[in-house]
């Protein structure tokens, strides 16, 4: 029983230095609107870590999703997550809101 | 409809290969489908209320909630994947002398059923919370309704005809070779797995990429499409793997594809095997609480 609690506690406190680090990264911010991202195109720094920051402005979830980011997160209606991508090498990574995949999608330019 | 229905299959998916695969390796112990429906039950049970939390899910444990909560249900279903194997090497010899005299199993109804069943009820509970949420909000959107009950049919029947073709075929196979096959897609499924709980510990910050992309086959086989997806299921396929996705994967496969082999064997090795077993479970345990603890 102590082990899982102990180990539970490393891993707040891993999340919680990881949350001092991601303080000073740069954000973009995204925004969900009638299951389209807007904008459809971000640019962001290669090899840097960047803080997505992406509003469902819809009421309904959504979840991005990106094979080449490795990323899926759901995103509750009318909220905002958090998503950290990178390092990235310069190219373009792909990303669609796996719930709305006919209109859902954006590219991430990294340059 | 169509596009409701598609969406819907490729959720129900994943987690009918893996009730198809489970199926076929519980084969001919008795009250395995009680276990494995009970797993179905709880798994959209859990489900249901998983996506009635999401936005509490969704904050939680400095807005990472998600990530802890996946990895922790993927490395608790390891977890008891590899304790099934590992079993099944211990006994595996007998219980393939006996499938060849059918009707004779009698000493498989030991067989660890209800590790397979908390299998199925996280593979349920993890790909139906997301569908659970799609579905509301097919539901919510005007006239939705109608479309949602239509299109969520068509894609579950789908979904579980593929996972009963996928039984089925597995069945075709001889009694006497049926557990070697299902033991190796179940080392499989563990090794997927353990990968993607690596992906979600990435997507969390708390485990380095260790490269962010070893190759990509993309244009080969994309993880969108519904053959990629299948095979993600299976062997856990990625078509732009990071360093960390094959590291989990290779390590998954080797640790309990090693104890299977020391617990087969006789003797010295098999103590040791036991020992190790308990070790890497316990530890698997132990991330699997941390992840659900840490929400």
């Amino acid at each position: 029983m102590i082990r899982p609690v102990i180990a539970a506690a490393l891993l707040v406190g891993l999340a919680a230095s990881a949350d001092m680090v991601r303080a000073d990264e740069p954000s973009v911010a995204l925004t969900i609107k009638d299951h389209q991202f807007a904008p459809a195109e971000i640019e962001v720094p290669a090899n840097a870590k960047v803080k997505l920051v992406v509003k469902n402005a819809d009421p309904t979830p959504e979840e991005f999703e990106s094979g080449s980011l490795h990323r899926e997160k759901v995103i509750p209606g009318g909220q905002e997550i958090t998503i950290s991508i990178g390092p990235l090498k310069p190219g373009r990574y792909e990303f669609v809101g796996d719930f709305h995949r006919a209109t859902a999608h954006g590219t991430i330019i990294a340059k | 409809m169509l596009q409701t229905a598609i969406i819907v299959f490729r959720e129900v998916l994943e987690a009918a290969l893996v009730v198809g695969i489970v199926m076929a390796a519980s084969r001919g112990v008795p009250r395995r489908a009680l276990w494995v429906g009970g797993g179905v039950v709880g798994g959209v049970a859990g489900a249901c209320l998983v996506a009635g939390f999401a936005e509490a899910i969704a904050q939680a444990a400095a807005g990472m909630g998600q990530e802890l909560f996946n990895a922790g249900i993927l490395f608790l279903a390891v977890a008891m994947l590899g304790w099934h194997n590992v079993w099944m090497g211990r006994h595996g010899r007998e219980l393939a002398q006996e499938a060849n005299a059918l009707g004779r199993a009698v000493g498989a109804g030991a067989r660890p059923l209800h590790a397979l069943a908390i299998v199925v009820g996280m593979a349920v509970l993890r790909e139906g919370s997301e569908l659970v949420l799609f579905l509301y909000g097919i539901a919510a959107s005007a006239g939705g309704g109608a479309e949602m009950l239509a299109g969520g049919a068509l894609g579950l029947a789908a979904g579980a005809a593929t996972g009963a073709a996928l039984y089925f075929g597995l069945l075709r196979i001889p009694a006497k070779h049926l557990f070697a096959v299902t033991s190796a897609l179940i080392l499989l499924l563990a090794a997927g797995m353990a990968s993607q709980a690596a992906s979600f510990l990435v997507q969390a910050e708390l485990l380095p990429s260790l490269g962010q992309q070893i190759w990509d086959s993309s244009a080969f086989l994309s993880d969108g499409s519904i053959a990629g997806k299948a095979l993600h299921a299976l062997i856990g396929y990625v078509a732009q793997p990071s360093g960390i996705q094959l590291l989990f994967w290779g390590a998954t496969l080797l640790v309990i594809g090693g104890l299977m082999r020391l617990n087969g064997g006789a003797g010295a090795g098999k103590d040791l095997a036991r020992r190790a077993a308990s070790v890497a479970a316990l530890a698997l345990l132990t991330l699997a609480a941390a992840g659900i603890a840490a929400i």
